[in-house]
This record gives C-alpha cells, structure tokens and sequence, in this order.
C-alpha cells in the first residue's frame, strides 16, 4: 500500500479548474518532488493530500485512510502527516518552545513536560535549541523554517508535506532548510516537496513530478526526469530554471 | 447664588456611589459584549450559511436601533412578553439594574462582534491551514491560534469601545437607574444645584476619558513597534 495515493483528482474553483485528473503516489520512505511553473496547481495538490484543500472529484488515500470522506476524522489524519509552509507559519504570539508543544498537548494528549522534552530535542536536531524561548519573531526566516520543521516532525508524522519551504528566503538561508531537508530524506522519510530546489531533487529524490496547467505533465524516475527523454513543456521549464 | 463647590465636597460620598454603579455596569458589559461578540463573529464568519445570516441579522439589528430604545424594550416591552408567556396576571417587573445590564451586554455584543470579525479576518490563512495540519480542531485552532492573535490586535479598538460604552452607560438615566450622572442629577433637583452638579460630572467624564484614550494611543504605539 502507498503512503500517499492521489487518484484522478480534480478541483475547481467555480468554472476555472485547477487540478485536471491528477493521478500520482508516494511509497512509503519515498522522496517525491513537485515542480512546476507558478500556477500550475501543484501548491493546491499537496495541500489536498491532508485535506487543506477540498476537491470535487477523485480519491486520495494517505496510508489507507480516504481524505475525501466526510466520516473520516480528518484532524486526526492531520496529526499524523506533517506539513512545512512557504511562510512558515509559526504562531507569533507563542514562542518557539509553546508553538513545539501546542498540538503535542492538544491533539496528542502529551503530558506537558513530555511534549516540552520532545520539542527540545527537535530543536537541537536542527540546531536551534538555543532559541527555544525566543518569539518567532526575533528569529531569521531560515531558523523560523527550521523551527516550523521541529514542530512538524514532532508529532511523530508518518509522512511530511513540504509546500515551497525555501521560496520565501534569502538566498543565504536555503541550504541551511535544505540541509535539514535532507538529512530527514535519508533517514527515510516518507516526502512530498513542492520545490524548485532542482538541486534537492538530484541529491535526495526518487521521483519527480511535473506540473502545468493543473496537470500531472510528466511523473518520472529522477535519473529519467534530469535525463533526456521527456515531455517539451518540461525540457523548457528545467532550461529556464537550470540556467541560474 | 454663585458656584459652591461645597456641594459637590458634601455629595461626594453619594456619586461615589453612582460611579462605583458606572464602572460596574461598564466592566460587566465590556466582558460580557466581548464575550458573546466573540460567539456572534465566530457565527458571522460560519460556513454554515443559516447560521451566519442570523447572527448577520442580529448584528444589523442592534446596530440600527438607538440605544435609548433598546433600554426601553428590555424595561417596558419585556415584562409585557414575559406575562404572554408565563401567563402571570401583572407584567413582571424586570428592574432597572437587571434591565441595564441585560440591555448594554446585548447591544455592545453587537459591536464587539464586528470588531473581532474584523481581528479574525486580520489573521492570515495560512496560520489557520497550520492550525489545522498539525491536526488542531475548530474550536481548539481558534482558541489557541486565532482568537488570541485577533484578540491582540485588535485590543486599542476594543478598549476604544469599551470608552464609548463607559459614556454610554449614563443612559441608564431614562430608566432612573442612579448612575454617576443619575446621581449628580438626583442631587441637581433636589438642592437646585445644576450648574456644580453637571459641570463636575462633565469633568470627570472628560478627564477619565481623555486620560484613558490617551493610554490607548500609547499602548496603539507600543504594539505597533511589536509586529
């Protein structure tokens, strides 16, 4: 059985649709990159995947369980898939050891002390345990970015989502998220990474999935994807990007 | 007969009274409006539609009334729906306390609802989807990450408000409730003082007030340099 298993998927938003039969699948401990032109649906497909998003048509299934029907408990198939946003998305009014312990406490029931601990040693893993009492705020957008991976990974996730996690950093700041990213790639876990980071793809990925327009254009095995044989919307898209 | 200021020195204990009832009404109906405007946003911003409309209702409802008729309805008007009900043989008397307290919550729910619509609408969507993906249900995302970042920006509003109530309460005059004005005014008709009577309780109001949205300002700064 697949980790993650997206079956012609469709959405629209009034008449514009934005996914067209999206069909594709992650194994688990695979690595999985989404890349695309901006627009091209592939922000809006990984934030299917845990239900952020609600599509029409289709089917998604993560580790069995159905996205897309209203019986499943969709808070707790959250809890168990982590996701890092382009923003971060820390919550500024807690700091940085609240904002790890928060949904360990709530959603998992974790003794305080128990989610606190954990956090810490996540914080250390990206090497951020100095800043466990610091506000989001005071700290740069590659650190926030590794502290939002903490909290994700935190909740003990069975996969992770990662949406454009290195979009919205200065140049300077990547590869420290990056490196992160890696590291979690090698130690197995299971990936979906919407990203331009070509560069990420070639070290770590097994797959490579190209949008545009809404569709799934091309979903090929990374040494076929960075080789020749492949479609011209996604030889130009890589000659656009690779160039820089 | 010129100004005697010991009229004002010999009433004090009594508008102390007056104004200890002020302040009471206004802290209850801060807390209270604050509280159910919260409730009423919440519906407001609901996807469920039926639910959203009411409260939409409600809102346009109060806001479009004066308040004065407000006060009246819930001191004449409700004891008469109250006999329909229960049958009774005179109209329950509802009481001039009650009836302020129950009026003002009501009517400043209104208002407070429309300024934490506004500070949840403030809160980007992405901080909700984040609440979400780390499997936060409604109530607990907007308990734990919603509610209190919409509730601190929009603190100088709300206390704004809470300013325009603490005038607004000297309404409770017309169901001769004695309030600070409402005692300064028993004394003005009885001593005929009027002009020491309303002209201290202007000052009080004016320098209470001025001190006050003056805080705000300061406070308006400091978190402004926060963000």
């Amino acid at each position: 059985m697949a980790m993650i298993e997206i079956r012609d998927v469709s959405k629209w938003y009034g008449a514009f649709q934005v996914l067209k039969d999206c069909t594709t699948k992650v194994e688990k401990g695979e690595v999985v990159v989404v890349c695309g032109p901006s627009g091209s649906g592939k922000s809006t497909l990984i934030k299917t995947v845990n239900g952020l998003e609600a599509f029409q048509k289709g089917e998604i299934l993560v580790n069995g369980i159905p996205v897309h029907d209203p019986r499943t408990n969709l808070s707790k198939l959250r809890a168990g898939v982590g996701m890092v946003f382009q923003h971060f998305e820390l919550f500024p009014h807690l700091t940085v050891r609240q904002n790890l312990a928060l949904a360990q406490v709530k959603v998992l029931k974790r003794a305080k002390d128990e989610a606190d601990a954990r956090g810490v040693r996540y914080l250390e893993r990206v090497g951020l345990a100095a800043h466990a009492d610091k506000f989001p705020g005071q700290l740069s957008g590659g650190q926030q970015q590794r502290v939002a991976i903490a909290r994700a990974l935190s909740m003990d996730p069975i996969c992770m989502l990662f949406d454009e996690p290195t979009s919205a950093l200065d140049p300077e700041m990547i590869n420290e998220v990056l490196d992160v990213m890696v590291e979690l790639a090698k130690e197995g876990m299971t990936m979906m990474v919407v990203t331009h980071e070509m560069g990420f793809a070639r070290k770590v990925a097994h797959r490579v999935i190209f949008m545009d327009h809404g569709q799934i254009v091309e979903d090929a095995a990374k040494d076929d994807f960075f080789g020749t044989p492949r479609s011209d919307r996604a030889q130009q898209f890589l000659a656009k990007i690779l160039h820089h | 007969m010129g100004f005697d200021f010991q009229v004002i020195v010999d009433s004090l204990p009594f508008l102390w009274k007056g104004f200890q009832y002020t302040v009471q009404l206004t802290a209850t109906a801060a807390v209270g409006g604050l509280f159910f405007g919260t409730l009423l946003a919440m519906a407001r911003l609901s996807s469920f539609k039926p639910l959203a409309m009411l409260a939409a209702g409600y809102v346009n409802l109060m806001r479009s009334i004066p308040l004065v008729l407000v006060l009246f309805w819930f001191f004449f008007l409700m004891p008469l729906v109250l006999q329909g009900i229960t049958g009774a043989e005179r109209p329950p008397p509802i009481g001039a306390e009650r009836t302020a307290i129950i009026t003002f919550i009501l009517f400043e729910a209104a208002y407070f609802c429309e300024i934490m619509r506004a500070g949840i609408q403030s809160i980007a969507r992405g901080q909700v989807h984040a609440a979400y993906a780390l499997g936060l249900n409604y109530w607990q995302a907007m308990g734990n990450v919603i509610l209190p970042q919409a509730f601190r920006n929009m603190v100088p509003v709300l206390l704004t408000q809470t300013i325009i109530l603490f005038q607004d309460t000297s309404l409770v005059y017309v169901i001769s409730a004695t309030d600070f004005l409402g005692a300064a005014s028993k004394i003005a008709q009885r001593d005929s003082r009027l002009v020491e009577m309303y002209l201290f309780v202007a000052v009080v109001y004016f320098v209470l007030c001025y001190l006050l949205s003056w805080l705000v300002k300061g406070l308006q700064r400091r978190i402004a340099v926060i963000r």
